[in-house]
């Protein structure tokens, strides 16, 4: 127990002392996790928003295959990356092994089916209700995907939050990939991992409250934008 | 009164069927190049279907329509406009709402956006949210919508079903000023108030039939049908 305060106290003063080690690990998280899930972004609106609109056999069975992906394990992930990045893989020319570049690229794939597969749900609702004014109003296509997914943007905001929260939580996959290297692709969650193994309960602690802070924070600052879409009927 | 170049409207032998059910029977019209026709019948008559049926939104079943000699295609659809009974507004503002039509178009399209917001009497409310607009308002927008597209026909569905005396007098004024400018106009109500102030001539139809079509006057000076007669009367029409 008194080891548990301990840990505690030293914690905290590791957080307000804003301990290099400390915000370096927490920098590195959120480089590869915002770029992660900006990439996923990228892809996966225009994927979810195509997948929602357009009529093409095999739709349903696309749709239900974004779904499952959804729950790719960061594991699996984390091993098919490292195949296809080792030196002796199809893209082990490029260096990536052990580096953020590596972890950008593990997470894009975890996440990119979660923001495609959120993103084809709340397109198709919306897509059923301007589909003939549209076709009415003689919309292109790509206008029409467009639209649909900037008037949808406050409920894709949650979708791109639930994308970062996989991302920043996730362990699998950049240890994997990334190698936990001190300085170089040390993040958040396997910075815990290691410390707690080793008994360093300190830093593991600091950097666990970090975590649960910024999840909290990210969800409230959404909150606050949907909320205020909502008064202006745009959400 | 300038003519319109997409009418006549012809129309044979439409039908319309879901499943085991026929919704439209028959419907063979020719409806000429000006002025306000009004489709008018009781719930239920086949009017939404025929005007999206026309529009070129569904699949007739059986039977042809033409435009000005041509058939149905994205071609005459561009150069019609048609406000849906439930007006589809988009979540922005009012003014992006006529954007949206507008950038398409090309050029200085600001000012011909303020030019129909303020024809609608909705430029002072050109930064608000579109879905927050009172229910006549927003019908304006969905009209204004459509005339920002510089239609050749305006099809209009119920317009005002949904809303006071005073926001449908703004509506039918709005409609005269577009019928004076040459656009044809293709009006389907149940309002018999309505029909009579707008109408130039008038189609009735009655459980997926057509049962009238003539000049205004004619009609409600002595209506062929029964049912149009009932219905004139006020009397529940079945
Ligand atoms: N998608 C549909 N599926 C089945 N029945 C329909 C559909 N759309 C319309 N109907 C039926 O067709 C008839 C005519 O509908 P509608 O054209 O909307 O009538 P109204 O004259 O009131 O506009 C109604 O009996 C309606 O129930
Ligand atoms: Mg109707």
């Amino acid at each position: 127990m008194q080891d548990f305060s301990a840990a505690f106290g030293l914690a905290f003063s590791l957080i307000i002392g804003a301990d290099a080690d400390l915000i370096e690990i927490i920098a590195l998280s959120l480089r590869v996790s915002i770029s992660a899930v900006l990439l996923s972004g990228l892809i996966g609106f225009p994927l979810g928003a195509l997948i929602a609109v357009t009529r093409f056999p095999g739709r349903q069975v696309a749709a239900v295959l974004l779904n499952a992906l959804m729950g790719l394990p960061p594991v699996v992930v984390g091993l098919l990356v490292y195949m296809a990045i080792s030196r002796a893989g199809p893209l082990g020319w490029m260096n990536l092994l052990y580096s953020p570049a590596a972890m950008i690229i593990a997470q894009t794939i975890l996440v990119t089916p979660i923001i495609a597969a959120l993103t084809r749900q709340v397109v198709e609702d919306m897509h059923k209700e301007y589909d003939e004014q549209f076709r009415s109003l003689c919309i292109a296509p790509h206008r029409v995907i467009a639209a649909l997914i900037w008037d949808s943007r406050y409920s894709l905001l949650t979708v791109t939050l639930a994308g970062f929260g996989r991302a920043i939580a996730e362990v699998g996959a950049v240890i994997i990939v990334g190698g936990n290297i001190d300085h170089l692709t040390r993040v958040m969650t396997t910075a815990i991992a290691l410390e707690t193994s080793k008994g360093d309960l300190a830093l593991a602690l600091a950097l666990g409250i970090i975590l649960l802070i910024l999840a909290l924070s990210v969800n409230a600052a959404v909150y606050g934008l949907r909320s205020s879409a909502r008064r202006l009927a745009y959400a | 009164m300038p003519a319109s170049l997409l009418l006549p409207l012809e129309v044979d032998d439409l039908c319309y069927r879901i499943g085991p059910d026929l919704l439209l029977d028959k419907v063979s019209v020719a409806i000429e190049n000006t002025g306000i026709s009004v489709i008018m019948g009781p719930n239920g008559a086949g009017k939404s279907l025929f005007l999206r049926l026309i529009h070129g939104l569904l699949e007739p079943s059986a039977g042809e329509i033409r435009w000005a000699g041509r058939s149905l295609g994205p071609d005459t659809r561009r150069r019609q406009a048609l406000v849906f009974q439930k007006p589809v507004l988009m979540r922005r503002s009012v003014a992006a709402n006529i954007d949206f039509v507008l950038k398409p178009q090309g050029g200085r399209y600001r000012q011909r956006r303020d030019e129909v917001l303020h024809e609608a009497g909705l430029y002072r409310l050109r930064n608000q949210a579109a879905r927050l607009l009172s229910g006549g308002e927003q019908q304006r927008l969905a009209l204004a919508r459509a005339l920002a597209t510089n239609p050749d026909v305006l099809l209009l569905d119920e317009p005002c079903a949904s809303i006071d005396s005073a926001a449908t007098l703004r509506i039918e004024n709005l409609l005269r000023q577009t019928r004076e400018r040459g656009v044809k106009i293709i009006l389907v109500t149940h309002d018999t108030g309505q029909a009579r102030r707008l109408a130039d001539d008038m189609l009735f139809m009655h459980n997926g039939r057509l049962l009238e079509h003539g000049p205004a006057a004619e009609f409600f000076a002595a209506p062929s049908s029964e049912q149009a007669r009932a219905f004139l009367d006020g009397k529940i029409v079945i």
